[in-house]
């Protein structure tokens, strides 16, 4: 068992902030990094991988520090999201390069199995710059789990998979969860963490926004309000029917039309084209002004 | 270390860029048979072909393709890591691809070197360039493949230093001289064979001496700065 543990991880460039003051601690199992693009998912990774030194607190697996301190390999291992490999080598013969590098009594067994694992052997004498994306990705997984670490570190491991793809690798992390590593993974889409992990770990700007069972805080996302933008041939008699709708808790009126914060997004939808009905307004337009995922984040943030 | 090395090896020679390796030392020797050839004398054409091509030209740049090549492409495209992430200790990998670096460098400079000795002068002369080319190779590996660690443009560097130091200052400004593995190599290559047609700048001891401290301090430097390589993140 392995713990992964960051004590106060705070990480600046010069004047810029990337990682500010994270405490958090990695148990066996599937964890999700969450967070938009640029919110220092990486930096937090790479820190833990000991790619970088944290310009305060402490990295600790086991709690031995990862910064330059080669020996934790042996118990760690990394995909990082830059998809670079050794393209002039066949996936059998990178994959047995690294089992060699772990020092592992035998290589090609070892090779064998985290080939048949990640489901490469019929392509494994193939060289891996003949190989497609997804295929490539499993080969730098089989390079990575070929010492069977108790911490396996994967960054942004779905991007560029075709769905059947996203759904094998995600059969294996899952696999490798119950077997009791600690896999930790970064993604910036909601519905792949949704899917492989209970457990998240969501940073914004830098932040931990939240920490903890997925469920508790997907809640905290449906329960935020909903904002649409709606046009209609009278937008100020609507803009008084509306506000007096239960689900509906605001209405602007802009130039372009009008904003509505509703509370409840199914019951706000069945509501609107009633009272455009009741009160002879023709709707024009109705959009959903609220649903990117940095919005979603930065409710979070705010809760 | 082996699996290191022979990654190294594999990359060094499934690129295209080996192929550069070729050209330089056949036009060396391509030079140095034609003026064999037509009978012109040694004492012309020796000085402006084994040290205006072979020892400032040749050497350097054949040690700045290889040293780069071992280290500073897989840095470059980040094939780097799958190294790294090994339980090794930073000295090996160093170790391995300095070695990498040092045997095919003073394969690819010392045997043409040798042929032009024995074109221009002796068997000696031919013998004294490749140990020279060989020392030198070493010291010019060790600083290459520093570079490729402690700057993201290890080739342009490089070329400033062969270029500009060894082959600008070093004509004119005779302190310089001192920092020029150029001027270890022609000085101990003379003391071995001295013949009227090198001319040796700097004193042996000297020679010896820096060409050690140029191995080893770039070596130790370069452990130590790939125990604090960093990954700086794309996304963030």
């Amino acid at each position: 068992m392995s713990v992964v543990e960051l004590q106060n991880v705070s990480r600046w460039y010069g004047n810029v902030v990337a990682v500010n003051d994270i405490s958090m601690t990695l148990q066996p199992g599937v964890t999700g990094l969450l967070g938009p693009n640029g919110a220092g998912k990486t930096t937090v990774l790479h820190m833990m991988a000991g790619f970088l030194s944290p310009s305060k607190g402490a990295v600790t697996i086991d709690d031995k520090p990862t910064w330059r301190n080669p020996s934790i390999y042996r118990d760690l291992g990394l995909v990082a999201e830059r998809e670079a490999v050794h393209g002039f080598l066949t996936a059998r013969e990178f994959v047995t390069a690294c089992a060699r590098l772990q020092k592992l009594p035998d290589p090609k067994a070892a090779a064998k199995r985290a080939l048949e694992m990640v489901e490469m052997t019929d392509a494994q004498d193939r060289r891996i710059d003949t190989f497609s994306k997804g295929m490539r990705q499993r080969t730098r997984v089989a390079g990575a789990l070929v010492h069977e670490p108790k911490v396996l570190l994967l960054d942004e491991p779905f991007n560029g998979m075709d769905p059947r793809q996203r759904m094998h690798m995600m059969e294996l992390l899952h696999r490798l969860g119950d077997h009791g590593h600690t896999i930790l993974f970064s993604s910036h889409i909601l519905e792949e963490v949704e899917q492989l992990s209970g457990l998240v770990q969501v940073i914004v700007a830098g932040r931990l926004a939240a920490s903890g069972d997925y469920r508790r805080i997907r809640r905290l996302m449906t329960n935020r309000p909903h904002v649409f933008a709606v046009a209609s041939s009278d937008d100020r008699r609507l803009a008084v029917a509306l506000i007096g709708e239960k689900s509906v808790s605001g209405v602007e009126i802009e130039a372009t039309g009008l904003t509505v914060r509703a509370a409840d997004y199914g019951s706000f939808t069945r509501a609107l084209p009633r009272i455009a009905l009741g009160e002879g307004i023709r709707l024009r337009r109705l959009l959903p002004s609220d649903e990117s995922l940095e919005s979603v984040f930065s409710y979070l943030l705010e809760a | 270390m082996s699996t290191v090395a022979y990654i190294t090896v594999r990359g060094l020679f499934g690129r295209r860029r080996a192929l550069l390796l070729l050209p330089l030392p056949l036009l060396l020797m391509a030079l140095a048979a034609i003026c064999r050839g037509y009978d012109v004398k040694p004492s012309d054409w020796g000085q402006p072909v084994i040290v205006g091509l072979g020892l400032a030209v040749v050497l350097p740049v054949i040690a700045l393709i290889v040293g780069t090549g071992v280290l500073g492409s897989e840095v470059d495209d980040g094939t780097i890591i799958h190294i790294l992430t090994k339980p090794l200790p930073r000295r090996d990998i160093i170790l391995a691809k300095l070695l990498v670096a040092w045997v095919v460098t003073a394969l690819t400079t010392a045997v043409p070197l040798f042929v032009v000795g024995l074109l221009a002068d002796s068997t000696r002369l031919g013998v004294a360039l490749a140990i020279a080319a060989v020392v030198g190779s070493l010291a010019y590996s060790a600083l290459f493949l520093l570079l490729s660690l402690v700057t993201r443009r290890p080739v342009l560097l490089g070329l400033v230093y062969v270029l500009v130091w060894e082959g600008l200052l070093g004509r004119f400004v005779s302190g310089t001289r001192v920092l020029s593995i150029e001027q270890y190599v022609i000085t101990l290559a003379d003391k071995i064979a001295p013949t009227g047609l090198l001319d040796g700048k700097v004193s042996v001891p000297v020679a010896i001496v820096m060409s050690a401290i140029f191995a080893l301090g770039g070596t130790i430097y370069a452990i130590n700065r790939l125990g604090s390589f960093s990954m700086a993140g794309e996304t963030s």
